[in-house]
């Protein structure tokens, strides 16, 4: 099956160029290329295979914000480098879980990719801040502040959706929701 | 508030690139000159490319665990887990169970070791010697207690006309009324009568006792007693060997009963060096009473039993009794114990000794 995988992996390049131009079938293929590789690597050192899941998925975005952020460099091989953030960032939980024997068994040739996982954790701990003050801001105030700024309505479709008189009403009520959105994520 | 909100929206509309020209310029001026909305401006910014980015993120998430659906992850993990050899996987899986078991192992290997008394001595087999030694010193005290339940219980049935509260053994070391029996039996005495085969009782008083070797000396001072006449036996001072033939007379109920054995140790309880231990059919009653060899010698008085195993009894060396008589002799020169008496008994048959020595043998029994 592996091999199977393998075979179907795409070259790395094609992988930049696919998350560039936002290709479903590129970001699929180089999921499903590496995940054993990751797969393999985590549940021989203690893990579970949603400890992969989670660990391969946050590298799979490392690297999509990486060449999104357009200073992708090939300086190791694609496969490589997904191990290597992978291996960090497993061996960060396993610390944090107090499950680390100080031993870990690879499978692969690795490279240092502390300034990736860093910057990704950061991240990730605003991200978290952010999930957390949404589920708290409430409705309808979630949906409007997703609508319109994630998902780019306008605010007459906003209107409409909620059934407000006129845009000042909408726009105001917009307004209100951001800035306890604002004390919300300041607060935690 | 509301110029709060205005500016808000003004800052948005700047951001999204929807103020005309004129706007725009008015805005960037006002920015420059006030570092207040300047800053408005930034951080207003920044949140709100934080909640774009942490859309896009929600919406990565769900598309890798769209994907992540397809891959059967199952037998993926079956593949690549990297199978040790079942000694240690038999070990991950039930390494709780196995230590446990082998505490519950170990502790009962210990609790073995300890109550054998492994630890206490260097080999098994002295362990094992100690270790029922141990235990003789318990049933001596059992004996000794079940003299007091077995006594009581003849109480209690009225059988017996002088009901005592413990009976013995003893038996005469001279012809004048002196009469040795052990410590164990007469201890706590109020008053102490002895009484022979024939049934004839006298009062004695007890003269010396010595505790350590579970001897004591009685005398009749009844006014009834005229003399025992010439003690038959003779006391021998020197050791015994092992393995000859003893026998003893004594009262383990209200009759006379004679026991034969043999000298098995030269040593008794626990290695006690002033005892014998010998193998010999005793009850309880049968203390203090005369260890005789073949010749009608004594040498040494029955002091207690082993009951783990059968007929193996202890008595205290002659030698000792020696001792005794001597503090005795010191105490009360009138009464000299003559332990050099002529042996008559050394050219009898064993039921004409025994004939003989039914005189000198008594009952001890025990009032308080």
């Amino acid at each position: 099956m592996s091999k199977a995988l393998n075979s179907s992996a795409p070259t790395d390049s094609e992988v930049v160029l696919g998350i560039l131009n936002n290709s479903e079938n590129i970001l699929k293929r180089v999921y499903v290329a590496y995940f054993p590789m990751v797969l393999q690597l985590i549940i021989n050192n203690n893990g579970t295979a949603d400890d992969a899941k989670d660990i391969y998925q946050e590298a799979i975005i490392v690297l999509y914000n990486k060449v999104k952020a357009g200073n992708f460099e090939l300086s190791s091989k694609l496969k490589t480098f997904l191990y290597s953030v992978c291996r960090k960032l497993w061996l960060k939980r396993l610390n944090q879980m107090s499950r680390y024997g100080g031993d870990i068994k690879d499978f692969e040739n690795h490279v240092l990719v502390e300034d990736d996982t860093d910057h990704h954790t950061e991240r990730d701990i605003q991200f978290s801040k952010m999930e957390g003050a949404l589920k708290l801001l409430g409705e309808p105030c979630k949906t409007i502040i997703e609508d319109f700024y994630i998902h780019n309505h306008s605010m007459q479709d906003i209107c409409e959706r909620f059934g407000y008189t006129n845009a000042d009403n909408a726009k105001t009520q917009k307004y209100k929701c951001l800035q306890r959105l604002k004390k919300l994520f300041f607060q935690q | 508030m509301s110029t709060d909100h205005q500016l808000t929206e003004l800052i948005e509309r700047y951001l999204s690139g929807e103020l005309n020209e004129e706007e725009r310029l008015r805005f960037e001026t006002m920015r420059r000159e006030n570092a207040a909305i300047d800053s408005r401006v930034v951080e207003h910014q920044q949140f709100t490319n934080l909640l774009k980015q942490y859309g896009e993120r929600v919406e990565l998430e769900k598309r890798l665990n769209a994907i992540h659906q397809e891959i059967d992850v199952h037998a993926l993990a079956e593949e690549l887990t990297v199978h040790p050899s079942w000694v240690v996987r038999m070990w991950r899986n039930h390494h709780s169970k196995i230590s446990v078991a082998a505490s519950v192992a170990i502790f009962a290997m210990l609790a073995t070791l300890y109550s054998t008394g492994y630890f206490n001595k260097g080999t098994s087999n002295y362990t094992e010697l100690r270790r029922e030694v141990e235990k003789v010193k318990q049933t001596t005290e059992n004996v000794k207690r079940t003299t007091n339940v077995l006594m009581n219980h003849i109480e209690s049935n009225g059988r017996i006309v002088t009901p005592s509260k413990f009976t013995g053994t003893g038996f005469a070391l001279t012809s004048n009324g002196y009469i040795v029996t052990n410590y164990h039996v007469v201890k706590d005495a109020d008053s102490l009568y002895v009484q022979n085969a024939s049934g004839d009782a006298y009062h004695t008083k007890l003269i010396y006792t010595e505790p350590t070797h579970d001897i004591a000396i009685l005398k009749i001072d009844d006014t009834t007693f005229t003399g025992l006449g010439a003690i038959p036996y003779t006391f021998k001072k020197s050791k015994s060997d092992v393995g000859e033939d003893v026998y003893t007379l004594g009262y383990p109920r209200d009759d006379f009963y004679y026991g034969k054995g043999y000298l098995s140790s030269a040593t008794g309880n626990n290695g006690d060096t002033t005892a014998y231990q010998v193998s010999l059919p005793v009850y309880p009653g049968n203390s203090g009473g005369p260890l005789l060899d073949g010749k009608g010698n004594v040498i040494g008085i029955i002091s207690g039993k082993q009951t783990q195993t059968e007929s193996a009894a202890f008595a205290v060396k002659s030698a000792y009794l020696f001792k005794a008589a001597q503090s005795v002799n010191a105490d009360s020169t009138a009464h000299n114990i003559n332990l050099k008496g002529k042996n008559a008994l050394s050219n009898l048959s064993r039921q004409q000794q025994i004939k003989k020595l039914e005189n000198y043998v008594f009952m001890v029994k025990v009032y308080n």
